[in-house]
């Protein structure tokens, strides 16, 4: 029995004691940064780069039917549409010089680059790029980008260099659709593994579960690269990567937390920049209580924002008003988010005239895989507490939430974030009117449809901006959600690199990313 | 025949059972100080004191969000061995139950139902408790059942033993002859000479649901973060070891070694007692 005594104490005492060991290896890492090549200062022995990455590029290299978000940013840098998103949300033209849109706007007339050639040496023509309109139309995993394909009467070769797309109905966002279908040789059938397309990186190697790399293409139409190389090694867990960061391993890593990146060693700065997501308590329009208008508001009076961010994030994250994040900086309308300033008081009477003078108790659904939702649905229901309403933390798994919040609409209230598919304004707004599928909250406001239907039926850009911010407002003084934040995203990168940019999705641009002299 | 509890053993002091006393009943005073008085609200936030170390003002330190630590590990003892006390009432009146019946009668009833205790004990218990959890969902009371159906076994076994071995003693043959009905010889004479081996078992059987209770948390699929058990803020607190909040996973992880400590020894010290025979 002594034996079984000891086992019990040690399967104990092992709990904290195997974590501890990790600290110490971490303490041990920081300041060991010998094997780093950039520390020397000057130019480094050889222009390569290294990006740790979070996730193996497991899914599908090609570009269709690749589905993680962290595939597609790195491949980013090997895909190029027509036109492609610069760091400002804007479509600039790539394998396309031109575009001309017909006076019904049914008819886009795209002239391309001459002398575009892909990374297995072959030279673009217009059958290249029809071949990948109807391969995009046929294959594509993104739901939204096959919608708008599926309007897609034809894709025409007119002559080497033009290529005449024709649409059903019009579509003022296509271009943001067009730069989301690759181009890609059509003699070509290893995209899978061996993904040929036409950006600044051409693509070299992938080791499962190692690395994957990425070498300067060449003969890249535009401007070149800056560096030779870069490694992509994949850190599956999360102490390795840190481990990698205190010893100077890695050179550049996205997507850290503000607790990830502090005491770094002193060769990296840290970038923060926006996850471009929309976090905030989602409530159900359909569920008493939350069908009353005064009792969505006086949760957006009852929740102090500034205290979210400051306890789960050191104040770093950027408020938002409404369903828009900043990274659009066209919609966003940062007004908004003073719209509910913090005031339990005015809470507290928007409740009782709304026949709750006692509060209410309800239920906050967080997926449990992200921390970032769950500590912040934690400080939520301690700052609701404060206006007297008990709302119980309730975890659930992805899937779960999944099937019984988004799809089954089963639930009080839940904090997720959702981003944008694309880069329209529709991508974030559509998913509210009354009659959408996604409208998980089942949010109901025939302005706020009038208005979306107005914005999409007409085409002048300044017109549809004011229609699409008036319909933010809306959300906002319907008190549709209480919106939180657009959470912190941090980037730790060597000092020595210049370059790194944030775009207003969810893609890693290497190609402007360069070693200070 | 009923012997009295006590630390008296024949040969050296029985300090296993002192010390283990000591430990569990500080840790028990604790936790009932915790149901009743906290140094600070458990809940209350506060952006201003985040994750400070240990010092006068907060004895463990406070966490990520300004919770001062030492009063969620105590709310936090009282909701875990609020759950290890019901995982073991459970597990152990019915595990009680099935080794009387089993071990008093034998048969074929004995054959089943502790075949199916092997069936049960075949698995590893945290996988059997995981799957079943990943299909009720996680919670206080469904953590209790889970916990409470999977160690019967244990107590199962234990009991039968015992049961089996004192039906044929002297004194429940003098009983049977004096027309006591079976019923009443298991309840009022053989439980009452099977404490010197159940208490042990009660004991470990404790540890264990402490222990697996405070995996399951740390997993994730334990109780939810309103209930702060001390496996949850062992979960919460082991993502902050490498960034500058080592002390709430140390002081939380020495509080279970603590608490399971002092159950240990208890039971040790339970075992050591002169045998009853």
């Amino acid at each position: 029995m002594r034996t079984r005594t000891l086992a019990l104490f040690l399967s104990a005492a092992v709990m904290s004691t195997a974590l501890c060991g990790c600290g110490g290896q971490g303490t041990a890492g920081t300041g060991s940064d010998g094997a780093n090549t950039s520390q020397t200062g000057g130019e480094p022995p050889a222009n390569e780069l290294t990006v740790g990455i979070a996730q193996d590029l497991g899914d599908s290299l090609d570009p269709f039917t690749m589905t993680a978000a962290g595939t597609r940013e790195i491949l980013f840098n090997v895909y190029e549409g027509l036109y492609k998103p610069d760091a400002s949300g804007d479509f600039i033209p790539a394998l396309a010089e031109d575009c001309a849109i017909s006076e019904d706007a049914l008819t886009y007339t795209f002239t391309l680059r001459d002398g575009v050639q892909f990374h297995n040496g072959t030279a673009m023509d217009a059958e290249d790029v029809v071949y990948s309109f109807n391969t995009c139309a046929a294959t594509s995993v993104d739901s939204s980008l096959s919608a708008a394909l599926a309007d897609l009467v034809s894709a025409d070769v007119v002559d080497e260099r033009t290529v005449a797309v024709t649409l059903a109905a019009p579509n003022s966002d296509f271009l943001a659709y067009v730069s989301s279908v690759y181009v890609v040789p059509d003699d070509y059938d290893g995209q899978t593994t061996a993904p040929v397309g036409t950006g600044p990186f051409r693509f070299v190697s992938r080791s499962v579960q190692e690395n994957v790399i990425l070498e300067r293409f060449d003969r890249y139409w535009g401007e070149a690269a800056k560096v030779d190389k870069v490694t992509c090694k994949i850190y599956e867990d999360g102490n390795a990567l840190m481990t990698a960061l205190n010893g100077g391993a890695v050179d550049l890593v996205c997507h850290l937390t503000t607790s990830q990146v502090q005491g770094l060693g002193e060769q990296y700065q840290v970038l923060e920049g926006t996850m471009n997501l929309v976090q905030a308590l989602y409530l159900n329009n359909a569920a008493a209580p939350f069908d009353d208008v005064r009792v969505r508001q006086a949760l957006c009076y009852a929740v102090d924002v500034d205290a979210v961010l400051d306890l789960t994030a050191d104040g770093h994250g950027t408020k938002l008003g409404s369903s828009m994040y900043p990274a659009f900086t066209k919609y966003f309308d940062d007004s908004l988010t003073d719209l509910y300033p913090h005031d339990p008081e005015k809470a507290r009477a928007l409740l009782a005239e709304a026949g709750y003078p006692d509060g209410f108790s309800m239920t906050i659904t967080v997926p449990s895989n992200y921390t970032p939702h769950v500590d912040t649905a934690l400080v939520l229901a301690e700052q609701l507490a404060a206006v007297g309403i008990q709302a119980q933390v309730v975890e659930v798994e992805w899937n779960t939430w999944l099937t019984d919040v988004y799809q089954g609409r089963n639930f009080e209230t839940t904090v997720v974030g959702f981003d944008a598919a694309n880069l329209t304004a529709n991508a974030l707004l559509q998913r509210w009117t009354s009659g959408a599928g996604k409208n998980m909250i089942s949010f109901q406001s025939s302005e706020y449809d009038a208005l979306l239907e107005q914005a999409n039926a007409i085409t002048d850009d300044g017109d549809r901006t004011s229609l699409f911010r008036q319909a933010e407002r809306v959300l906002a003084e319907e008190a549709a959600n209480v919106y939180i934040q657009d959470l912190a995203d941090m980037v730790v990168i060597n000092k020595s690199l210049t370059g790194f940019q944030f775009y207003p999705l969810y893609v890693l641009d290497l190609s402007q990313i360069a070693w200070t002299a | 025949m009923k012997k009295r509890l006590s630390g008296r053993a024949a040969g050296p002091t029985n300090w296993f059972l002192y010390l283990g006393a000591a430990i569990t009943l500080v840790m028990a005073a604790l936790t009932v100080l915790g149901c009743f008085w906290t140094p600070y609200d458990p809940g209350a936030m506060d952006s201003l004191s985040k994750a400070l170390p240990p010092c006068p003002a907060h004895w463990m330190g406070t966490d990520n969000f300004g919770r001062d630590i030492f009063s969620r590990a105590l709310q936090g003892m009282g909701a875990t061995l609020f759950i290890s006390l019901c995982v073991v009432a459970i597990s152990g009146a019915a595990g009680t139950a099935i080794g009387a019946v089993t071990g008093y009668f034998g048969g074929w009833g004995d054959e089943i139902l502790m075949r199916i205790c092997d069936a049960i004990t075949a698995f590893p218990s945290i996988l059997l408790a995981l799957v079943i959890l990943a299909i009720l969902g996680p919670g206080k009371w469904n953590v209790i059942g889970v916990l409470g159906i999977l160690f019967i076994p244990s107590f199962a076994r234990v009991a039968r033993g015992e049961f089996a071995r004192c039906r044929t003693l002297n004194y429940v043959k003098s009983a049977r002859l004096m027309g006591a009905g079976p019923w009443r010889i298991m309840v009022r004479h053989i439980l009452p000479n099977t404490a010197p081996v159940l208490l042990p078992a009660v004991s470990i059987g404790f540890n264990n649901a402490v222990l697996a209770e405070a995996s399951m948390s740390f997993l994730g699929i334990g109780v939810g973060p309103a209930d702060a058990s001390l496996g949850r803020m062992l979960s919460d607190g082991q993502s902050y070891l490498l960034r500058g909040l080592p002390w709430y996973a140390l002081c939380v992880g020495g509080t279970i070694v603590l608490l399971i400590l002092g159950f240990s020894l208890l039971g040790e010290g339970l075992q050591r007692r002169k045998p009853a025979f």
